[in-house]
């Protein structure tokens, strides 16, 4: 599948990248290879075969719901670009 | 001694044991070793204050008669192992100033063990590359070249610091992670031992998150014993890693005597590459004949769907990579980048992250996004889900017919030089990882053993591939294909 510069573009919002107006159409064409070499998947018959959820089959560990760790807001905190008071500072979101 | 940094982890255990050396001199010959070469990159933070101190707490260890196998080993720790109080970038720019608060739980297991730290190696940003030239601090460089020609090559990727390091004696040993072929291919390229182990072997807590479902950590040795020594170390049940697995872990240089007599190796002809070169072929076929002198059983097998793996890892990884990677949005760490006025929170992620992830980075999160869009997830995510589950088949029949190990190419070329494919489709970049990347699909232990030189002089790898959680056995395949292929060349030193 050929992928178009709105496309492109729309990926790019999605995944919160800013990619400039002038280098989506090298973007996309890039998409586009990619997404050419990935649908030789298509020639694959997968009917009745299910999707890997586990490489390894295995029963996910239980264990008591309870708090082990805490109290180290100071160590959360300490490699924010932006910390006050106690909290992750970030530009206004709210208007 | 000039020669204490030639040591290999088993040499340089018995030495410090029987008091022939001292941790203390051997981290001091590492760290002079590795003042001198600038030149390769391999090292991208130092730590010779943390190495000394770790050193003499070693040496005290050991005169105490409590001295683990890695107990004073000076190692180098790939740049993706979250390690208190030091930088841990995954070698991005988004994760410059980073320095974590807690420990990996691999080189927590290491530090515990009494290893020693020398510094934080080199890598592909996050893993991403198999050239080390995603690398916000810029390529690392095999110590190996061709022949009399200068020309710089790739030490290979995505571990290509700790290749590269290991190679030229710039550490007893180093860790690896291996999502795609970051540990083999790498290692084959630099003449040295890496394995990556089934999935669920090494906890992958601390350890900065690529593809959750495909990434593994591992040893880069000098040899196969000293693979086995380091895994041994790394390896474990650990509570937070939901995916560790609770098994034993087998004393697995104990199981190197390199007997193979009676073990069945599979040949998969579906790894006969069109193009590949000749001298591949022949070192291929080198290794047939030397697991079958050895005594082994050869058996011709097929692994049908191999053609699809590449595919499907290039929606699966980027797929877990887009989930993974969401993470850096400029609030809790690292970069964020300078807003103008008016400019809101969006701006700040999506400005943050456009100048914090390379080109390659940000391709692969950007096709992650894509694949795993409303209208596209069954086509593209689910489809390649479903390719993963046959070809995981394809191994499964192999094994229940009988075969204990599948013996491959490691990769499909020597190392190349760098630059030479900054032209290139990404697509040919990722055909490096065509004999890798099933096995991480597949979620099996992967070996890449040195075998030989081509007509360049560049160092050639085997790849043996084992049942799950049999990398004791693996490892005595492995020991039996060094022993006979007698790999003991080295760079010639002109950093």
């Amino acid at each position: 599948m050929s992928i178009d510069t709105d496309t492109a573009a729309r990926v790019a919002k999605l995944a919160r990248i800013r990619v400039e107006d002038d280098q989506l159409p090298a973007l996309a064409q890039e998409f586009s290879n990619i997404l050419e070499f990935i649908e030789q998947l298509n020639e694959v018959d997968v009917d009745g075969v299910e999707p890997m959820v586990s490489v390894t089959p295995m029963r996910l560990k239980r264990r008591q719901d309870g708090v082990t760790d805490g109290n180290q807001q100071d160590k959360v905190l300490s490699n924010a670009p932006d910390a006050r008071e106690g909290f992750f500072a970030v530009p206004k979101v709210v208007e | 001694m000039s020669d204490l940094t030639k040591m290999k982890v088993a040499e340089a255990r018995d030495a410090l044991r029987a008091g022939d050396v001292t941790s203390v001199e051997l981290t001091e010959a590492c760290l002079g070793a590795i003042e001198g070469a600038g030149a390769l990159n391999a090292y991208v933070h130092k730590t010779p204050e943390i190495a000394i101190e770790q050193a003499k707490a070693a040496d005290d260890r050991i005169k105490a008669g409590d001295a683990p196998a890695m107990c004073g080993i000076p190692m180098g720790i790939k740049d993706l192992f979250c390690t208190r109080g030091v930088a841990s970038q995954a070698a991005s720019r988004i994760l410059e100033g980073f320095k974590p608060e807690y420990e990996s739980t691999v080189t927590t297991q290491l530090f515990d063990a009494g290893a020693v730290m020398l510094g934080k190696l080199n890598m592909d940003e996050f893993a991403m590359g198999s050239s080390n030239e995603t690398s916000c601090y810029g390529n690392a460089v095999n110590p190996w070249r061709r022949g009399n020609d200068d020309s710089q090559l790739t030490p290979g990727g995505s571990s290509g610091g700790s290749a590269a390091a290991v190679a030229a004696d710039l550490c007893l040993a180093a860790t690896g992670t291996d999502t795609g072929g970051s540990i083999r291919q790498p290692a084959a390229f630099t003449g040295i031992t890496g394995i990556k182990p089934t999935y669920g072997r090494c906890s992958r807590w601390g350890i900065v998150a690529f593809a959750s479902s495909l990434d593994q950590a591992g040893p880069m040795t000098k040899d196969v014993r000293d693979a086995a020594i380091l895994l041994q170390a790394m390896c474990g049940h650990d509570p937070k890693d939901s995916t560790s697995a609770d098994l034993p872990v087998p004393d697995f240089e104990a199981m190197l005597t390199g007997d193979i007599k009676g073990k069945t190796i599979g040949i998969p002809r579906e790894y006969h590459m069109e193009g590949m070169p000749e001298e591949i072929e022949a070192l291929w076929a080198r290794g047939r004949e030397m697991l079958a002198d050895a005594g082994a059983k050869i058996v011709d097998i097929s692994l049908p769907h191999t053609k699809y793996a590449l595919p499907a890892y290039y929606v699966i990884a980027p797929a877990e990579a887009s989930s993974n990677l969401a993470r850096y949005d400029g609030v809790r760490y690292g970069h964020r980048a300078t807003l103008a006025a008016g400019e809101g929170i969006n701006d700040m992620y999506e400005k943050t992250r456009a100048e914090g992830f390379g080109p390659e980075v940000q391709r692969r999160v950007m096709v992650g996004t894509y694949v795993l869009s409303a209208g596209f997830y069954d086509a593209y995510y689910n489809r390649a889900r479903k390719v993963r589950t046959l070809i995981k088949k394809d191994f499964e029949d192999v094994f229940a017919q009988g075969v204990d190990a599948i013996l491959t190419p490691a990769t499909p070329s020597a190392a190349f030089g760098l630059g030479e494919m900054q032209d290139a489709d990404p697509v040919q970049m990722y055909l490096n990882d065509v004999f890798t990347v099933t096995v991480n699909l597949a979620g099996l232990p992967g070996v890449s053993v040195p075998a030989g030189l081509d007509k360049q002089g560049l160092p050639l790898g085997l790849q043996l591939i084992g049942r799950p959680w049999e990398e004791g056995d693996l490892l005595n395949t492995a020991y039996a294909l060094e022993r006979a292929a007698g790999f003991v060349e080295k760079p010639a030193k002109w950093w």
